[in-house]
C-alpha cells in the first residue's frame, strides 16, 4: 500500500512539472501576443505626461523591449529560483500578493464547496429515495435550472435580494471599507463571505446533487439491494449498510474534480463582490497586461486545479477495492 | 399442512405505455403451489416464464409498480407485509442467483451478517464457512474476487442457518460446471434432510430432477403441470401436459426434438390455452377459455386432454 501511494505520488509530481512548463509557456506566449500594452496599462492615467523617451525607459525597466525567448528565459530562471517577480500594478513582489490573496480565496471556496458538496449530495439522496414524487421532481428542476444559470447573475440576484433590498450583508470587498486592517473582526471576514460563498456554492450543487440521485437510483434498483431486502434490511439501516458507501465514492471523487469548476465560479463571483480573492486579481492581471502577477496566479491555479483531479483520481483508483486490487492483482 | 401454500396467485404490473396512458399487464396468473417441510419442489420452465417473480413475490420484494393477488400462507397463516418482515432472511431465505447479488464494496464476512443476526448466528456462520469448506480467508475479500464455485457457496451460505425453515433458490446452478452442480445440488438436498422445505427455481430440467420431490412446470406465467418428479423418465409418457412433455423431449438426451414457435410473451391477453399455437393436439375447444387445474393421477395439469 505506502510502495503503491509513493509510485502514485511520484507519478502525479512528474506530471505536474510538465504541466506547469506547458502552461507557463503557452501563457507567457499568449500574453506577449496579445494587444494589450503593459506599459500603457502600468503608466495608466498619467497618459499625457509621459513622453516616448520614458516610454521607453519603463519598457526597459521591466524587460519588456527584450523578445519573448530572451524574457520568457529570464522569467522561468527567476522561477526556479523560488521568485516570482514583482507585479507592475501592485508594485509589491507577487508571492506575497499571491499569499495574501489566496487565504480569502481559499476561505470562500472552501465554505462554498463544502457547502455545495453536503447539500448536494443530500438532495441527490432524499431525490433519490423519493423518486418520482413532488419533492424529487422540484429538486431536479432546481437542479436543471442552475445547471443552466451563469454564476454572475445568481451572484447579481443574491445582492440585489441580500444586500441592496434587505441590507442584511455588505455589497462587497473582503472587510469593511474605510477600516484599519487592526480592527477587522472575524465577523466581518465572515459577513463578507456569506454572500460570493453561497452563489459560489448554488451553481456547484447541481452537478452533485444530479449526479448522486442518479447513482442512488442506479443503487436502490441494483440486485444487492434486492437480496439486502431478502434478508430483511430495511429503512435507514439499509440505505446506511448498503448504499452510502456505493454512493459516497463517486460523490467525493466528482467533488474532487470540480475544483476546476469552483475556481473559474470563483473567478466570476469575486468580481461580482469586489471580493478581493485570487478570481479578481486574475482578471486585473489580464486586463492590464501585469505579466509576472499573471504567469504567478496562472501557475497557482493550476496547481490548485491538479490537485483537486489527483486528488479525485486517488479516491477513485486507491479507495475502491475493486480498482484497488485488481490494480495489485496486475502486478 | 403445507409450510408453503401458494393459492390462486397473480401478479400484474402496471406500466406506462405511449403517453402517458396506464396499463396494467398481467405477468403471472392464478398460480398454486405447496410444499412440505423436508421437501423439494421444483419450479422449472424457459426464461421469461414469470418464475423468478414467483421468488420475489412470495419474499415480498417485488417492485413497487407490481400488484399481487390470492393468497400466500405460511405456516397456515396468511404472509403479509408484518410477518414477512419479522421473517425474511430469518425463517424465509432467498439464494439468488448470482455473485452480483452481494453488495461490490462490503467484504463477504461482513456482509453474511445481517441485523437480524445474535451472537448465536454470528458464530454459526463460522461453522458453515468451516462446512462449505470455504477457508477463512475467504471471509476477507471482496464478492469479485470469489471464484464460480466459492460464489456459489457464498450465497448458499447466506441462507443455510439452522432457522431457515424455507429457502428459496433462484436458478442457483447456471452456467456452472458440472461438479459444481452436483456439489450445489448435494448441499440443498442436505438442507432438506435436515428439514428444510426448498423450492429451486430452474431453467435446467435434469438438476431438478435429480433432487426435486415434485417439479412444477412454468409456461407463460402460469404452471401448467405438477408432477412427481419421477414421472419425468423415459419418453415422457407419464407427463400429463404436452408442454412438458415436449420440453423433456427437447432435452439431448430425449431425442432432441425441438420444439416450434416461441412461448407468447406475457400481457398480450390471450384467449384459451395459452400453449395453443404450438401444441399438436390442439383443438378448437382449447382457444376458448383457460384450463383449469385438474387433479390427474398424483399431479395437477391444466390441459383438457391430459389423461
Ligand atoms: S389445452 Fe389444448 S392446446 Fe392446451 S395443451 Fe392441452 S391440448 Fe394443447
Amino acid at each position: 500500500m505506502l510502495q503503491r501511494l509513493a509510485v502514485f505520488t511520484g507519478k502525479k509530481i512528474i506530471r505536474l512539472f510538465l504541466l506547469l512548463a506547458t502552461v507557463s509557456i503557452i501563457t507567457f506566449a499568449l500574453v506577449a501576443m496579445s494587444p494589450i500594452d503593459p506599459v500603457q496599462s502600468y503608466i495608466g492615467a498619467d497618459v499625457m505626461r509621459v513622453g516616448t523617451e520614458q516610454r521607453a525607459e519603463i519598457a526597459a525597466y521591466w524587460g519588456l523591449d527584450k523578445p519573448f525567448a530572451e524574457r520568457f528565459i529570464k522569467w522561468a530562471g527567476a522561477m526556479l529560483q523560488g521568485d516570482m517577480g514583482t507585479s507592475m500594478i501592485y508594485r509589491e513582489s507577487v508571492t506575497k500578493i499571491i499569499a495574501e490573496r489566496f487565504i480569502h480565496s481559499a476561505l470562500l471556496m472552501a465554505f462554498a464547496w463544502s457547502l455545495s458538496g453536503v447539500i448536494g449530495f443530500a438532495a441527490g439522496v432524499v431525490a433519490a429515495l423519493k423518486r418520482g414524487s413532488w419533492i424529487d421532481r422540484a429538486i431536479t428542476s432546481y437542479c436543471y435550472t442552475l445547471a443552466s444559470t451563469p454564476a454572475f447573475w445568481v451572484g447579481l440576484l443574491l445582492m440585489m435580494v441580500f444586500a441592496v433590498w434587505l441590507g442584511w450583508l455588505p455589497i462587497g470587498l473582503g472587510v469593511p471599507a474605510g477600516m484599519l486592517a487592526g480592527t477587522v473582526t472575524a465577523a466581518d471576514y465572515i459577513k463578507h463571505m456569506i454572500l460570493p460563498g453561497v452563489t459560489l456554492s448554488v451553481v456547484g450543487i447541481a452537478p452533485i446533487a444530479l449526479h448522486t440521485r442518479q447513482k442512488l437510483i442506479e443503487v436502490m434498483d441494483s440486485d444487492y439491494i434486492l437480496f439486502a431486502r431478502a434478508r430483511g434490511e430495511s429503512g435507514a439501516s439499509l440505505f446506511f449498510r448498503h448504499a452510502l458507501r456505493n454512493i459516497a465514492l463517486p460523490a467525493i471523487t466528482l467533488q474532487f474534480a470540480s475544483f476546476g469548476e469552483l475556481f473559474g465560479g470563483a473567478v466570476l463571483a469575486e468580481q461580482v463582490f469586489s471580493y478581493p480573492g485570487l478570481g479578481q486579481a486574475t482578471v486585473e492581471a489580464g486586463l492590464r497586461g501585469d505579466v509576472p502577477l499573471l504567469m504567478g496566479l496562472v501557475l497557482c491555479s493550476t496547481l490548485f486545479v491538479f490537485t483537486g483531479n489527483a486528488l479525485a483520481d486517488f479516491f477513485y483508483q486507491m479507495v475502491d477495492p475493486r480498482l484497488r486490487l485488481q490494480k495489485e492483482a496486475q502486478r | 399442512m403445507p409450510l408453503l401454500e401458494v393459492q390462486q396467485l397473480s401478479i400484474a404490473f402496471q406500466q406506462y405505455t405511449k403517453g402517458s396512458r396506464q396499463q396494467m399487464v398481467t405477468v403471472m396468473e392464478e398460480l398454486d403451489l405447496a410444499i412440505n417441510e423436508g421437501e423439494i419442489v421444483a419450479v422449472v420452465g424457459a426464461s421469461g416464464s414469470g418464475k423468478s417473480l414467483l421468488a420475489h413475490a412470495i419474499m415480498g420484494i417485488l417492485p413497487a409498480n407490481a400488484y399481487i393477488s390470492g393468497s400466500i400462507r405460511y405456516n397456515g397463516e396468511q404472509l403479509d407485509e408484518a410477518k414477512l418482515k419479522s421473517l425474511r432472511g430469518s425463517e424465509i431465505a432467498l439464494v439468488p442467483q448470482s455473485v452480483s447479488y452481494l453488495n461490490p464494496l462490503i467484504r463477504v464476512g461482513k456482509q453474511l451478517q445481517t441485523n437480524k443476526d445474535s451472537i448465536e448466528q454470528h458464530s454459526e456462520r463460522k461453522g458453515l464457512f468451516e462446512r462449505f469448506r470455504l477457508g477463512e480467508h475467504v471471509a476477507r475479500l471482496f464478492p469479485f474476487q470469489l471464484s464460480g464455485g466459492m460464489a456459489r457457496k457464498v450465497l448458499v451460505s447466506t441462507a443455510a442457518l439452522s432457522r431457515t425453515r424455507l429457502i428459496i433458490a433462484d436458478e442457483p446452478t447456471p452456467g456452472m460446471h458440472p461438479d459444481d452442480v452436483a456439489e450445489a445440488l448435494k448441499q440443498f438436498k442436505q438442507l432438506a434432510a435436515e428439514g428444510c422445505a426448498v423450492l429451486l427455481i430452474t431453467h435446467d430440467i435434469e438438476a431438478a430432477i435429480r433432487i426435486a420431490d415434485k417439479v412444477a412446470v412454468c409456461y407463460a406465467g402460469s404452471i401448467i403441470e405438477i408432477a412427481p418428479a419421477s414421472d419425468f423418465s423415459g419418453a415422457g409418457n407419464e407427463l400429463r401436459h404436452p408442454y412438458s412433455q415436449a420440453l423433456w423431449r427437447a432435452l439431448p438426451q430425449n431425442g432432441f426434438i425441438p420444439i416450434s414457435g416461441t412461448q407468447p410473451s406475457m400481457g398480450l391477453g390471450l384467449q384459451g390455452c395459452l400453449f395453443a399455437d404450438r401444441c399438436n393436439r390442439a383443438v378448437d375447444a382449447c382457444k376458448v377459455s383457460r384450463q383449469e387445474s385438474r387433479q390427474i393421477r398424483s399431479g395437477i395439469v391444466r390441459c383438457m386432454h391430459a389423461t
